[in-house]
């Protein structure tokens, strides 16, 4: 267990390594620009299960609500681009020319005070990381100060969803309704619909997403992790040595909220709209399941459970159309069922030790201590 | 089929099968193609872009909703595609080539629907894609179609405020499907107020939009209440206890999907008798395939207008609904999107038969003034912004689910999705 206080652990110092490999290097040599693409609308999803990994995984603060700063973030990318592209010229057709269409549909003749300021790219890159960290800090600190944890978090998460989803759809007229915000075209004058420009943004998106993983390692092995693994498993100890446990866990949740709010915005980005589907709890509750898929414990699993799901998403629907929602529901009990720890779990459980006695057997490595599960896992 | 001499065969054979009555022969197109159905012409010839063209094939796409809320009404436009696409398939295809389909499922999720679109354009090439449904859906799939350059068949009512090169819209736009109406129950049944309501988006506020612009500048009327409710809402009583309290003559509802069966049961069990007409009800928003979840003896005695009801007796329509019955089972219904969409494949092929080509750029340039006249809703014609001219019917519905038509536009509507005075 000592090898947990290490900083970086040598193992997932190379599974960082080859994590980055495979998105930087080997997804874009064997996929066309379309499927490249599409490989970098799900590792948008990875910011999400990444964060979730930390919250849920390391804190054991189950939310199904993540959807809801994916979407912030999205939205607030999508506010901004949607004004770029709403240029006077652009929308001379309408009865008030110069503000978003949906806006001319719904009878409103100004841009709404909330929508001026993304009329700068530098706020809304703030807002896209912020405005989700705050409502995040506001449910949090409601939640955690009244020590509301556990199931009741997790419903709680999924009522504000819920209500965040009505609340977009409502107001139509100022958030594009359930058509969302669509036909975003530039970003600062780049037009982001060329297959190019696809390409670039799913490198922005990679580095990005490998930045979010390591700053993960980085507070899962500072003192500030072991504190979260520690509540997760022994709360009341923690706080009886003095922790400020409600401090911390708002802390994780903000943190993984900023992190899904970075995806959202390179995901629209990347798919050029954003819609409140992606809001609600059943976007919120795919985005667990692609965790665990991955491994609940593992930041490094929930890049490649994120690719999984989604690709086999992909494959099935185009495959079978009709039998497709079938075969995912079998994938996931199976998961569930056979590897509760997710790819991560079948990895540390039977593909290293394989690995290892192989390795032994040459005899280029010296006997490593027989490391369980567990203990791989944190 | 490559030679001149057995390319002629198609013709005559059409001949000896419409004598026989199949169900293939439902209909004919009208614009008789003065390139084409005569001989084969050369891939390279009608193909120019590198689409999924071959010399015997040409693919195209059908991206619906197969799974998710919006299966259930988007079944039927599939069903209607694949209809479309047999017979013309069994008539010797289009420009010698049999039609494949590649179908997609948008899950009833509209990034879904984005990305299928893309995959359909891009990996698998097709010559042109039927599909969507929504609103959400087609505004979804838009910038895909126009990026790549794609052709879309897209089969519902809707709000318009839309006009791409790449669309061309087979149902009506509203001021098609609201005006007549509106003109219709003020005349006929001298209606002097209107209470609006409708489920929260933008089709039905668009609509009711128009609707009372119509009501209050054009006829002069009064509309003494104008309300919505969210999608899936349930629970009607208040707006219904307020409609007992300003007696409209007229409610003007657009409620969709779910919504519909609480709506019409809560004014049934309100004591609000439709039959008696006091007031008289009028919706846009119910085909007869949303009155099989609402259940006839609950919305007797509504008024609907749309293009098409499955009751219309014409011969086209005979055949067609035949045909449809045929292909998928005797106690199916055929709403007005179902109509549409089955016009989808037919005014494509016409259009690559004018153009003798499956080049898009071609087809966005032949498609205005197409014609059929074997459509099932009668005679309709593509306009220069892309919509159809076409009819508008009120219907009558009776117990058994049927709409009964009372009266039919002697006009053909003018498609007009931008439309002056109505913004």
């Amino acid at each position: 267990m000592t090898s947990m206080l290490n900083p970086l652990k040598k193992t997932e110092l190379v599974g960082f390594l080859v994590v980055a490999a495979v998105i930087l290097l080997i997804l874009p040599a064997i996929t066309d620009a379309f499927r490249l693409n599409m490989v970098g609308k799900y590792l948008t999803y990875a910011f999400v299960a990444v964060g979730l990994v930390l919250c849920w995984g390391s804190a054991g603060i189950l939310s199904l609500g993540q959807g809801i700063f994916f979407g912030l973030g999205g939205y607030c990318m999508a506010m901004f681009l949607k004004l770029e592209s709403s240029t006077p010229e652009a929308t001379s057709i309408q009865s008030t020319p110069g503000i978003p269409d949906f806006m001319d549909w719904n009878q409103i003749t100004e841009l709404p005070w909330f929508w001026e300021p993304f009329h700068s790219l530098t706020f809304t890159m703030l807002a896209v990381i912020l405005v989700p960290a705050i409502l995040a800090f506001v449910i949090g600190f409601a939640m955690f100060t009244r020590r509301v944890g556990g199931v009741y978090f997790a419903i709680i998460t999924q009522a504000i969803a819920a209500i965040l989803t009505i609340l977009i759809i409502g107001q139509q007229g100022y958030t594009g309704g359930v058509n969302g915000i669509t036909d975003l075209r530039s970003l600062l004058g780049w037009d982001i619909r060329t297959d190019s420009a696809k390409t670039i943004l799913y490198f922005v998106n990679a580095v990005l997403l490998l930045a979010v993983i390591a700053l993960s390692l980085l507070v899962r092995h500072s003192k500030l992790g072991r504190i979260l693994v520690a509540l997760r498993d022994k709360e009341d100890r923690v706080r009886f040595s003095g922790y400020d446990v409600a401090a911390f866990k708002i802390f994780v949740f903000c943190f993984a909220a900023a992190i899904s709010g970075i995806g959202g915005a390179m995901f629209t980005l990347q798919v050029g709209f954003m819609s409140p589907t992606f809001v609600g709890i059943v976007p919120s509750i795919e985005m667990v399941i692609f965790c665990a898929v991955g491994g609940r414990y593992s930041l490094i699993g929930a890049v490649y459970g994120t690719l999984l799901v989604n690709w086999g998403k992909t494959t099935f629907s185009e495959s079978f159309p009709e039998l497709w929602l079938f075969a995912m529901g079998a994938l996931f009990i199976a998961v569930v069922m056979a590897f509760p720890n997710g790819l991560a779990g079948i990895w540390n459980s039977h593909v290293q030790p394989l690995v290892k006695r192989l390795s032994k057997r040459t005899g280029e490595r010296q006997a490593a201590p027989a490391e369980t599960p567990a203990a791989i896992a944190e | 089929m490559k030679t001149d001499k057995n390319g002629a065969a198609p013709r005559s054979m059409l001949r000896r099968k419409l004598m026989i009555g199949a169900a293939a022969m439902a209909l004919s197109v009208a614009v008789l193609p003065r390139v084409g159905l005569a001989q084969t012409p050369p891939t390279s010839e009608v193909n120019t872009t590198g689409l999924a063209v071959t010399d015997d094939t040409v693919t195209v796409g059908i991206l619906h909703s197969i799974t998710g809320t919006m299966a259930i009404s988007e079944t039927g436009s599939v069903q209607a595609e694949k209809l479309a696409i047999k017979q013309i398939n069994d008539m010797g295809g289009v420009l010698g080539r049999k039609i494949e389909v590649v179908q997609e499922d948008g899950s009833s999720d509209w990034p879904t629907f984005a990305e299928k679109a893309k995959k359909l354009l891009v990996e698998d090439k097709v010559a042109a894609v039927f599909g969507c449904w929504t609103s959400a859906s087609r505004k979804a799939v838009l910038p895909v179609f126009e990026q790549y350059n794609g052709m879309l068949y897209y089969p519902t009512f809707y709000e318009g405020l839309e006009e791409s090169p790449n669309v061309i819209y087979t149902g009506q736009e509203a001021t098609q499907q609201i005006i007549a109406g509106l003109d219709w129950v003020a005349k006929e049944k001298g209606a002097k107020s209107f209470y609006l309501l409708g489920s929260d988006y933008i089709w039905p506020r668009t609509s009711n939009k128009i609707a009372r612009k119509h009501i209050e500048d054009k006829l002069g009327l009064k509309v003494v209440g104008e309300e919505y409710y969210p999608l899936g809402h349930t629970q009607f009583n208040s707006v219904i206890n307020k409609i007992k309290l300003r007696k409209p003559d007229v409610i003007y509802a657009i409620v969709v999907g779910g919504s519909n069966v609480a709506f019409y049961k809560q004014l049934k069990a309100a004591g609000i008798d439709m039959t008696k007409e006091k007031p008289l009800l009028m919706t846009i928003s119910v085909t007869e395939d949303e009155i099989r979840g609402i259940g006839g003896e609950n919305i007797e005695g509504a008024y609907a207008t749309m293009k098409y009801f499955q009751s219309l007796e014409n011969e086209n329509n005979a055949e067609f609904v035949k045909a449809f019955k045929d292909m998928w089972g005797q106690d199916i219904v055929i709403g007005d999107v179902t109509q549409a969409a089955y016009l989808g494949p037919w005014l494509w092929k016409a259009a690559v038969e004018k153009a003798g080509s499956f080049d898009i750029d071609k087809i966005k340039e032949a498609s205005p003034g197409i014609e059929l006249t074997t459509a099932p809703e009668g005679y309709v014609k593509i306009h220069e912004n892309h919509h159809l001219w076409s009819k508008t019917r009120v219907g009558h519905a009776k117990a058994d689910g049927q709409y009964e038509v009372v009266h039919e536009t002697t006009e053909l509507m003018e498609p007009d999705p931008f439309p002056e005075g109505y913004q």
